[in-house]
């Protein structure tokens, strides 16, 4: 070790209880960021992942226009065959054809208008997590049944059990009248309201065949292992598509906009937390430097005169500053990464959280996701910011007067 | 004694500009952090109050009246009967402003090109109107004139998803008291925009005693929405309310109607709390710091002063009040720069660019900032009487020094 890096750690020490006052200001900002941004990250992908596992699916093949408009006619020919093609292109099970249409859905005593799902009882439970979540009854089986799978809120709200019928007035994608019954064979509870009360779901030949649809379908639900495949595989499945330029391939934030733009906006108001906590930190450092500065002028004039240049003294600074800043680097990462790798296992929640998570379909408990980067890019920030904030200090030991600064009390 | 006391305050307020660039550096420290904390509670206040003025605006009224299984099964089977006796006394006395009875029903609206399950409001439209629960925006047409328009109005988005316009004949469908499907053919009136894209598709608006005589209820209702114009303290009047209400009826203030947005409140005010407390942290390191290094370069003169007989009480008392200027000055700044970055904030920042993420939320297109007294109160609290407890420390040790070693001390 040089004698410049022993005496910048040896001034450090010369008022210990300061050095420590600033020293704990940036472990305690640092153990805050790590933990924030572990926090996070673990809870965008928690709200991606339960999002779209729930119905969306990563990629979805449909008519061009039919994601904004939504209408009956704007149907996927051939759905079954492009289902297995993108099933054979992507070499993954998970693909499922999917039909929709609104329908008038009585039961004995009570009619309500529902979106009524056509899905391959065979495929389905690869790309949703619904069919899991059958507590009466089982899932759809066959493929040709008149049978229905209800949210246990529908099925409240129409009254029906298992083994009942319920009748479906509607409109072919013709134009033409559609009608038929169903029995209920299983009823989905996910313990979201808002999702028990629009699940209903068919088996998709039977489907085409009461809407009139023919072999068409509305959409093709993909899904992936993880995220990062999504944009490979959206390359991929344009060679399945049929020349025409009928269909269009989507990727999960086309097909939920708002998923992304909550995550943006999300990270928006933190950032300014994490600035701001920064900032703090900086000034904390800054007035610390300064005064350590201010109080040795005459020291600084002694060395000023035995020949030392200021360029050398303004090292010194900010290798006090360093030395500190690392102090604060490590301490705060090791208590960072302990807190977190704790809760990240536990988990934890807070008031409101329930409510919260129902919106985005995720378990109610947080776990903080610590990784390389939840971990070391805080603390580095701050790190940096420390840093900048003994500049100041530093360039006024280069206006420094020898000879006056000696004298300075 | 009272003498003493202005010659400590005199004393504290010199000695804090002994060393100025420090408590410049420290000021700017406090300010910042008050004008974070103060900035943050806004946004996130005007975040919450748009999120519930939308909710609230599709659940109009901050009380509604149920049978008691409606919500639960929102049939048309589970209806009650229009107010009467003690329950219609208690709508026309204050602080009830305004109430309205509707018909509120799941249905199917069918154009020639296809057909959506919708929620059909049978309103009058005279009693709504001082709700302000109508939509604002008709693009096209006219709104509802009485409860007898025979007429219907519905969102624009519904209108392109039906592939329908202005003028032209729908039938609605649903079901009356016995389950029969009944229907009925109208004329679309009017078309209406929300700052919500998923109310314009859920919303369908016709005419109370049209719907009701339509689905063979009567004179029944769905629900009685109650409005006193003051949704923050809904909990001081609706008890009153309920106690007018017969048995099978269920008087609920919005708080539980909506579960979400009923804790998004407490939520809001739990965070900006925390959030208050952690810039404090943050910045009581630096606080603690300089008062530290204020007491350690007067340890003679401290020394000196209890020589001279000052008691260790006004010692601390001098500390504290040299950290009391301190914060009260930053605290000044603070809220300054936050009035004044907030106040050209407040004719709303446009979000349209997460549009979608904010409307999963709840949330419009453009965010209002809220600068709220009770904020601005809060920050201040926190900040004094936590920083007080900070500077406890360092007031302390300097009344504990010992006379003699501290006059010695080089």
């Amino acid at each position: 070790m040089s004698v410049t890096w022993l005496l910048a750690w040896r001034n450090l020490w010369r008022h210990s209880r300061r050095t420590w006052l600033t020293v704990g200001a940036m472990v305690f900002c640092n153990i805050l960021l790590v933990f924030l941004i572990s926090l996070q990250l673990g809870s965008y992908q928690m709200m991606i992942d339960g999002t779209l596992s729930a119905f969306t699916g990563h990629i979805q093949i449909q008519q061009k226009d039919y994601l904004d408009e939504q209408r009956m006619r704007q149907s996927v020919p051939a759905v079954i065959e492009l289902a297995a093609q993108a099933r054979a292109t992507l070499g993954v099970n998970t693909v499922a054809a999917r039909g929709e249409a609104f329908a008038l859905a009585s039961s004995e005593q009570r009619s309500a208008g529902i979106l009524l799902t056509g899905v391959q009882p065979g495929y389905e439970p690869g790309v949703s997590t619904f069919p899991g979540m059958v507590r009466q009854g089982r899932y759809l089986q066959d493929p040709d049944a008149r049978e229905i799978v209800v949210g246990s809120v529908l099925a409240r709200n129409l009254k029906v059990g298992l083994g009942d019928e319920l009748t479906f007035l509607g409109s072919g994608r013709d134009g033409s009248f559609a009608a038929a019954v169903a029995v209920v064979v299983g009823i989905v509870d996910s313990g979201i309201d808002d999702l028990d009360r629009s699940v209903a779901q068919v088996p998709l030949r039977w489907f085409q065949e009461v809407f009139a649809m023919g072999d068409h379908g509305h959409s093709v639900v993909i899904r992936l292992p993880n995220l990062e495949q999504v944009p490979a595989a959206v390359g991929g499945l344009q060679s399945v598509l049929p020349a025409a330029g009928e269909l269009a391939v989507l990727d999960w934030d086309a097909l939920q906009p708002g998923l992304r733009q909550a995550i943006t906006s999300d990270m928006a108001s933190a950032w300014f937390t994490y600035a701001v906590l920064i900032l703090l930190v900086a000034f904390s450092v800054l007035n610390t430097q300064l005064m350590s500065v201010l109080e040795r002028t005459r020291e600084f004039g002694v060395m000023l005169a035995l020949g030392m240049s200021p360029a050398r003294l303004a090292r010194l600074v900010a290798m006090e500053t360093a030395l500190m800043s690392v102090l604060g680097l490590v301490l705060g990462v090791l208590l960072g990464a302990v807190l977190t790798g704790y809760l990240s296992f536990a988990g934890f929640t807070y008031p409101g959280m329930d409510e919260m998570a129902a919106k985005f379909n995720m378990p109610a408990r947080m776990y903080p996701q610590i990784s390389l980067l939840s971990l070391l890019w805080g603390p580095a920030t701050v790190f940096l910011g420390a840093l900048l904030a003994a500049v100041y200090p530093a360039l006024r030991l280069f206006r420094l007067q020898p000879v006056a600064a000696m004298r300075a009390v | 004694m009272r003498d003493s006391l202005a010659v400590v305050a005199t004393l504290a307020w010199r000695n804090l500009w002994r060393n100025h660039r420090r408590t410049v550096v420290m000021l700017l420290a406090i300010a910042v952090g008050v004008w974070a904390m103060i900035f943050m509670s806004a946004l996130m206040r005007g975040m919450t109050d748009a999120m519930v003025r939308n909710g609230l605006h599709t659940l109009p009224g901050e009380v509604q009246v149920h049978h008691v299984d409606y919500r639960r099964d929102p049939s048309v089977v589970n209806s009650m009967q229009p107010p009467s006796g003690s329950l219609l006394r208690a709508l026309q006395a204050p602080p009830v402003i305004a109430w309205a009875g509707r018909v509120r029903v799941p249905a199917v609206l069918a154009s020639e090109r296809g057909n959506r399950g919708v929620t059909l409001l049978g309103i009058d439209p005279v009693a709504e109107a001082q709700l302000d629960s109508l939509p604002q925006t008709m693009v096209q047409g006219r709104f509802l004139q009485s409860a007898d328009d025979r007429g219907v109005v519905i969102g624009a988005s519904l209108a392109s998803r039906l592939e329908t316009r202005l003028g032209k004949r729908v039938v609605i469908m649903s079901q009356d008291p016995d389950n029969n499907v009944v229907d009925r053919g109208a004329r679309i009136v009017g078309i209406y925009r929300a700052r919500l894209a998923g109310t314009e598709d859920r919303f369908v608006y016709a005419g109370r005693a049209v719907i009701q005589d339509m689905l063979n209820m009567d004179e029944q209702l769905s629900e009685v929405a109650i409005t006193a114009d003051d949704y923050r303290n809904v909990d001081a009047w609706y008890p009153a309310i309920a106690a007018a209400a017969d048995a099978g009826l269920e008087v609920l203030p919005w708080t539980e109607l909506d579960i979400f947005l009923g804790t998004m409140l407490g939520v809001q005010d739990g965070f900006a709390l925390i959030f208050m407390v952690v810039v404090f942290l943050a910045l009581s390191f630096g606080l603690v710091n300089t008062l530290v290094m204020a007491v350690f370069e007067r340890v003679r003169e401290i020394g000196l002063m209890q020589a001279l007989g000052m008691r260790p009480a006004l010692i601390v008392l001098q500390i504290l009040l040299e950290s009391l200027y301190l914060l009260c000055l930053g605290l000044l700044l603070g809220n300054l720069l936050a009035l004044l970055t907030i106040r050209p904030l407040e004719s709303g920042i446009d979000i349209s660019s997460v549009a979608q993420g904010m409307e999963m939320m709840g949330m419009g297109t453009t965010l209002y900032p809220v600068l709220a007294l009770q904020d601005m109160g809060m920050s201040t609290a926190v900040v004094v009487v936590l920083g007080l407890l900070a500077s406890l420390g360092p007031a302390w040790r300097a009344a504990r020094l010992d006379p003699v070693a501290a006059l010695n001390k080089t």
